[in-house]
Order: structure tokens, then C-alpha cells, then sequence
């Protein structure tokens, strides 16, 4: 294992256990805690790397970089329940974001909504039971000039229709 | 790499500039924004690289990804310069014959050329199209020009000028008085004269000061700070350092939304480059002066574009807002005085060096100067990003370079100023775009965003649609946003559900004026306004969803029907091939009828009637 710089994690020699968190994503985590904490106001950026290692933040982890950054629990907690960027439920294998802008809406993202979460019985902000989609919904993504915009994993896919996006869904199992 | 100095930068100026459009040369600039990269303009790239390279026109044909062009719906866009010509909607398949005809043949591909939607006719070259021909770009002046990626193209258009003279010819007071007299004021929204900002924060005495960049731009419908990022990220690099000499600043941040992330990465390339030739870090340009800058990710929330809120985010707290004095100017990030600008603004500030402030004052109207950036979008034909001189009346705007409303149908409102401003109807259409007219007619000029709506758009659901916004981004430190902003999204869903009652309009307007004074940030002291603008102007819609429990313009499913019109039905069948759940029966020559047992009111029907026989 990779040693960090200071001696911080020699407390937190016993990580928690945690099912979704393997060896290697405590290694990394370690790495990116051992990289911000002398940063003032780091905790938000160290949440986000974090966030993209596990693919969301379980409270076992909060926990540990609120030890790491040497801050109040309470305060990692508030900073993570505040931003919307920060989950703390695990998310389905394809994130579907919708993007809920206004040039989207008045052209019909609200249909093509309502269809991929009546087709595959999954609430907005909800993971579907098999785990197959997480559907969020977003804030502008500023790509306007596509409107209605979706973005699945990392594909952004312009100009959707409600009566297309099954189809194209399909495609991601 | 060396650092460079004043001459140096001269010198590479001219060496850069001979390279960018060389003669003999074609430049095939193909945009690499986000909407064109979603559209599949980097596959279009990696083609046109291969095929000129197997066709040996390396020497005299250079492919260049550039940042968005601005004309976002037609993605991948084409530029070939020195000739001009505008392809649209290029497929990887297309790459060969275009090459072959335009580069090798000289002759424009007709078929990929620009079609007006008015005319229908092919235009070829870009400055002829009417939705550039009215432009006046200053702050997108690179755009599409330049390979945002490259130092040496930003330089050789004048790039890190504006900075060297700031730097070496002028005094801060000189920068502050040449911001003043150019009457530039804050893009983002607010429209405070920023010259008068930098003032503030040169007096306020302290060692440390910041300059913070907002590229937290999330206006629903506002996209100029991204494509300004990623077309021409130097600019605004050089902007905050022109700032940071102006107040005496070494630290800066760019706060950008973590929704942009191609926007952060070719800012990130642009700092590390601009530190590599020592236009930011110790010692800019031999001057003596010291600046550098950070980027800083938001993590989506909505009231971190406001100027207090962003500081505490930038501070690793939740981004809630503190009330106003001390202004930031006195005490902002961590209690140091700080001047927060706006993308946009920043990237005008190095024209205002270079040719003046009175040149920038040359346009626009008697409070509102010079240029500004709109990203139109919604129902209009051409959508996209556009700068016009302050003063354009809205109806150029939508309809000379926004090129009219498309599908034949009529227009209902714009939307101006996003979740914080209003629809504006026809008869205030030929409203110039100036921060007061703007005013003057229930909407803000806020950062840019238009959004045109047509005859199918209802109201009352948009004004739902806005507070729905609010209502979840209001961050909930002060009461009458946290709890009136809730119950206007109520009153409002009670409305579109067809459960509206006549005192609910009074009530919405009350509680609206109350959640403006009271609020204590410009979330709350806005976020009624677009409740406001359509009760003033679209009042009628109100009254028949309460009244007659109808949405005219057939958006609101609870107000709907699910019927056939015989009358109007022509029995074409297409509700009942769209229909997902077959919900709908049809024979030929029979008129259609729905079953609302097994509808699930998705719309789809509606949209795909051409007739409007269903109600």
C-alpha cells in the first residue's frame, strides 16, 4: 500500500467495513484525502473525488473523511445534504440524467420523463429495483441547442422523443 | 518553456498570427463544443484528419477543432476559412466528398450548406447567414476561430495585448477609470457597472484580495459562459489577471459548474499554459506582479451563483447566502475584500485595454453599453448563441437571427433572465435589450438566456415549471423563500391539477410581493417574478384553468379530456400507431377513439396530431 504524506490515517489504520467499498477505493481515498487536508475549504472537491471513486457517498465514508479533513461530522454531513451533486444511495449501472432547463421543457422533456419512468418502473431520483437505470433529473446542461437533452452514462443524446427513447434505452442493459 | 516578456510576447504575436490563416492554406475549423461533440463532431475531426493525411494535403489543409461556433442545433458544424463557407450536420460519411469538392474542386457541397428556414434556400458563407449577419462579436470574437486548446492561437489574435498594456502602460486607477468610462456592466445578471466594483475593492485596504470568476451559470436556457469557456478560455484567464492588477489581487478563483466538464478542462489547459509562459504565477511578464488562479468545482446548487453563497461554497461550507452589507467588496472569501465578475464580463475586458473604454461605449444604449451574449433557444428556428449591440429590440432577436418560430405556429412569450425574470408577450416585442426597458416590462436581462415559446406552451405550467426550480434550489436559510416559495409551487400544481379556486390568483400575488421584500438574497427577491409577469400578462390562462377548468394551450394532462374530436379528426391513424400502450382504437376511414381506461395521459397522441382533434 501506497503511504501517504503525515501520519493522519494512523488513527484510521482500521478502515470500516463497508460492502461497497473495496481495499483499492480506500487506498485511493486515502490518496485524496492525504492531498486536500491542508487545503482551506477542500471538503467539497475531496466529497466529489470521492463520490466518483465509490459512485456515492455511504455514510461509513462521510465518517472517514470527516476524521481525514480533521472537521465535524455534522459539517461533511451538511456540506454533502446540501449539494445536489452528492448521493447517499448507491445508483443504478446507467445514470440517466434529464436535463430539466427550460428550452427542454417547453420542448417536451417532461413526456419523455414520464415514459422512461413508467416503461421501466423507476421514480425520478430513484434507482429501478434490478439496478439497470437511476434516473435524476438535472439542471441545465447548457446544451440548449439540442434541447430536449438526456445524458446516459457519459452519452448526451440531443433532441429526444418521447416515442424514440425506449428504443435507444434498450441499448443500454 | 521560457517565461516571456513584453517583446517576447510581440514577437510571438507575429510568428503566431503568420501561422493562424495562413495564406495558401484552407483551414477546415470543425467545432468541438459540447452540443457538437454530442452530435458526433469528433469522429467528423478524427476523419477529416485521416483523410487529408492520406490524401498528402497536410501542407495545405489544416483541420482544427475549434470551440462552439454558437450555432448549437445544426452540430457538427464546418468553417472552411479563407472562403467562409458554413457546412451544417457534417456525418464522418460526408468528410471525403466535402474535402473533395470544396478543397479540391473549389466548390461548395451544396447538399451540407446552410438552409435558411425561411427561404429555403442554401446559403454558403457564414457571414452571409442571417442569424451571424446581425451579430457584433466582441466577447465571442474567437469563437470558432481560434483552436481553444492553443495559447499561440489566442495570442496571435491579440491575445495577453490588453494584459501587456495593463501590466506595463497603465496605473490600477488608469485600468479602474478606462472600465468605468467603457460602462460595462456585470453580465451576469445584476448588471452592477463594473468598473465602479473594482473601485470598491482597490480602496478597501488589506493585503490579501480576490478575484473570483462565477461560471456557475445555471440560469435554466443560459449556455454564453460555457461556450465562452471552451471557445476562448484565455480571455477570461486574462481578464481576472487585468482585475487582480486592478485591485491589487494575487489569488483568483473560477467557480465552475461541475456540469461543464469540458469547459473545466480547457480552462484548466489554458491556466497551465498561461503559467508556462508566465502570463500568470510570480512575475507576470517581467511586470514584477504576482497572480494566479485555481478552479474551483461547484457541486450543483443553484444559489452559488450568488455572490455571498459562492463565497461559502468556495470556503468548503453550504453555499448559503449572508446578508448584504458588508459587501464583498469589504469582506468576501474568507473576510478578504473580493470582486466577483462574470464569465462574460472577464472576457471583455481585454478588448477595453486595448482599444479603450470608449470604444466599448461606442455601442449600445444610454445605460446599458456595448455588447451583449444571448443563448436562444426553446421554439425558434435557429438556436444557438448570438451577440448584439445592447438596444436590439427582442423581435430582431427572434426573429432576424433567431430566424421566426418554426412548425407554422405563432408566438406566445420570451422568457428572459431565467427562473429570476418573466414572459414577455407580442405587444412588448419591440422592447430593446437594455437592463431598465427590460425591466420596465416585468422580465431582467439576467445572464442571457432566451427562451421563445410557442401557442402550445401553457403558461400557468411554465410558471409552475419556474417555481417547481425555486422552490428546490431556494437553499431554505430565510423564511419567506424557504416556506413562499412551497406554497406558491402549491397554489400553482392546485391550478394545473383543475383544483384552482378564484382566490388563488390573489393569493399567488400577495404572497409573491411578500417573498420580494422580505427575502434575504436574490433567489427569493426574484424567484416570484415569473408568477408575476404571466398573471400581468397571461392573466386569461389563469382564469380559464380556475374557471373553466381548461388549459388553453393543452399541456396540463389533468385539464384534458383524452377525447376525439369527430369533427376534426381525419382519421389518419398516426394517434394510434404513436399510442405506446394502445390505448388507442382505429380502423381506415374510421375516426379514432381513446380508451382512458388504459391511457397513461403520456402525451404522445397529442403531439403526434397534427389536426388538434384531440382535446
Amino acid at each position: 500500500m501506497q503511504q501517504q504524506k503525515g501520519d493522519w490515517h494512523m488513527a484510521l489504520s482500521i478502515k470500516p467495513e463497508h460492502p461497497d467499498i473495496t481495499e483499492q477505493m480506500w487506498v485511493d481515498i486515502d490518496q485524496i484525502i492525504a492531498d486536500h487536508r491542508n487545503t482551506p475549504g477542500a471538503v467539497i472537491t475531496v466529497l466529489r473525488m470521492s463520490q466518483d471513486v465509490v459512485g456515492y457517498l455511504p455514510l461509513e465514508m462521510i465518517d472517514y473523511i470527516s476524521y481525514g479533513l480533521n472537521l465535524p461530522r455534522s459539517s461533511v454531513y451538511g456540506v454533502a445534504s446540501f449539494y445536489s451533486l452528492f448521493s447517499f444511495v448507491p445508483k443504478g449501472r446507467h445514470v440517466i440524467k434529464i436535463c430539466m432547463g427550460t428550452a427542454c421543457y417547453v420542448k417536451g422533456i417532461k413526456e419523455v420523463m414520464d415514459r422512461i419512468s413508467y416503461t421501466f418502473k423507476v421514480a425520478e431520483g430513484e434507482t429501478s429495483e434490478d439496478r439497470r437505470f437511476s434516473l435524476e433529473s438535472v439542471r441545465c446542461l447548457g446544451a440548449c441547442g439540442l434541447a430536449p437533452v438526456i445524458v446516459i452514462g457519459h452519452d448526451t443524446l440531443g433532441d429526444v422523443k418521447s416515442d424514440k427513447i425506449i428504443d435507444i434505452l434498450e441499448n443500454y442493459q | 518553456m521560457v517565461k516571456l516578456s513584453v517583446d517576447g510576447l510581440k514577437k510571438l504575436q507575429e510568428k503566431a498570427a503568420g501561422e493562424l490563416m495562413k495564406e495558401g492554406r484552407t483551414d477546415l475549423l470543425i467545432c468541438g463544443g459540447t452540443g457538437c461533440h454530442a452530435t458526433g463532431s469528433i469522429k467528423v475531426i478524427d476523419v477529416a484528419r485521416n483523410e487529408v493525411k492520406a490524401r498528402g494535403l497536410e501542407n495545405t489543409v489544416k483541420v482544427v477543432e475549434t470551440g462552439c461556433n454558437g450555432f448549437c442545433a445544426l452540430g457538427p458544424i464546418m468553417v472552411v476559412q479563407p472562403e467562409g463557407i458554413f457546412y451544417e450536420k457534417i456525418k464522418p460519411e460526408d468528410v471525403p466528398e466535402l474535402i473533395e469538392s470544396q478543397v479540391l474542386k473549389k466548390t461548395p457541397l451544396e447538399r451540407l450548406l446552410f438552409k435558411d428556414p425561411v427561404t429555403k434556400k442554401r446559403i454558403p458563407r457564414q457571414d452571409d447567414i442571417p442569424f451571424f449577419h446581425n451579430q457584433l462579436p466582441r466577447a465571442l470574437r474567437n469563437k470558432g476561430i481560434i483552436n481553444p486548446e492553443s495559447i499561440d492561437d489566442y495570442i496571435a489574435r491579440d491575445g495577453y495585448k490588453g494584459l501587456a498594456k495593463a501590466l506595463t502602460e497603465m496605473t490600477p486607477e488608469d485600468i479602474i477609470e478606462q472600465m468605468k468610462i467603457s460602462g460595462l456592466r456585470g453580465r451576469g445578471g445584476a448588471g452592477f457597472p463594473t468598473g465602479i466594483k473594482w473601485g470598491f475593492a482597490r480602496q478597501s485596504p488589506g493585503d490579501v484580495k480576490y478575484v473570483l470568476c462565477n461560471a456557475d451559470e445555471g440560469d435554466p436556457g443560459a449556455f454564453m459562459d460555457r461556450s465562452i469557456l471552451e471557445a476562448d478560455p484565455h480571455a477570461v484567464v486574462e481578464g481576472m489577471v487585468i482585475a487582480a492588477k486592478a485591485i491589487d489581487s494575487h489569488r483568483g478563483y473560477v467557480y465552475c459548474r461541475t456540469e461543464y466538464p469540458l469547459a473545466v478542462k480547457r480552462l484548466g489547459l489554458a491556466i497551465k499554459d498561461a503559467r508556462e509562459h508566465g502570463l500568470l504565477g510570480k512575475d507576470i511578464l517581467g511586470s514584477g506582479f504576482d497572480f494566479d488562479v485555481e478552479i474551483y468545482q461547484g457541486a450543483g446548487a443553484f444559489v452559488c451563483g450568488e455572490e455571498t453563497a459562492l463565497m461559502r461554497s468556495i470556503e468548503g461550507k453550504r453555499g448559503m447566502p449572508r446578508p448584504r452589507p458588508p459587501f464583498p467588496a469589504h469582506k468576501g472569501l474568507w473576510e478578504k475584500p473580493t470582486i466577483l465578475n462574470n464569465v462574460e464580463t472577464f472576457a471583455n475586458v481585454s478588448q477595453i485595454m486595448i482599444k479603450g473604454g470608449t470604444w466599448y461605449a461606442s455601442v449600445g444604449t444610454e445605460t446599458s453599453k456595448g455588447t451583449k451574449v444571448f443563448a436562444i433557444s426553446g421554439d425558434v428556428n435557429n438556436i444557438g448563441l448570438v451577440e448584439v449591440p445592447m438596444g436590439t429590440p427582442l423581435r430582431e432577436l427572434i426573429y432576424d437571427v433567431g430566424g421566426g418560430i418554426p412548425r407554422k405556429r405563432k408566438f406566445k412569450a420570451v422568457q428572459l433572465g431565467g427562473p429570476s425574470g418573466g414572459c414577455i408577450p407580442e405587444e412588448h416585442l419591440d422592447t430593446p435589450v437594455d437592463f431598465e426597458e427590460i425591466a420596465k416590462v416585468g422580465a431582467i436581462m439576467g445572464s442571457g438566456g432566451v427562451i421563445v415559446m410557442d401557442d402550445h406552451t401553457c403558461m400557468v405550467d411554465m410558471a409552475r415549471f419556474f417555481m417547481d426550480f425555486i422552490q428546490d434550489e431556494s437553499c431554505g436559510k430565510c423564511t419567506p423563500c424557504r416556506e413562499g416559495t412551497r406554497r406558491l409551487q402549491e397554489l400553482l400544481v392546485k391550478i394545473c391539477d383543475g383544483r384552482g379556486e378564484p382566490e388563488d390568483i390573489q393569493k399567488m400575488e400577495e404572497l409573491s410581493y411578500v417573498i420580494k421584500e422580505s427575502s434575504l438574497c436574490g433567489l427569493g427577491q426574484t424567484g416570484p417574478n415569473p408568477v408575476l409577469s404571466t398573471l400581468r400578462y397571461f392573466r386569461n390562462e389563469y382564469e380559464a384553468h380556475i374557471y373553466e377548468k381548461k388549459c388553453p394551450a393543452k399541456r396540463c394532462v389533468n385539464l384534458l379530456d383524452f377525447e376525439v374530436n369527430p369533427e376534426l379528426c381525419t382519421m389518419c391513424g398516426l394517434c394510434f400507431k404513436a399510442c405506446p400502450v394502445d390505448a388507442v382504437a382505429w380502423k381506415k376511414k374510421e375516426v379514432a377513439v381513446i380508451d382512458k381506461e388504459i391511457c397513461i395521459k403520456c402525451m404522445t397522441c397529442f403531439d403526434k396530431c397534427k389536426f388538434g382533434a384531440i382535446f
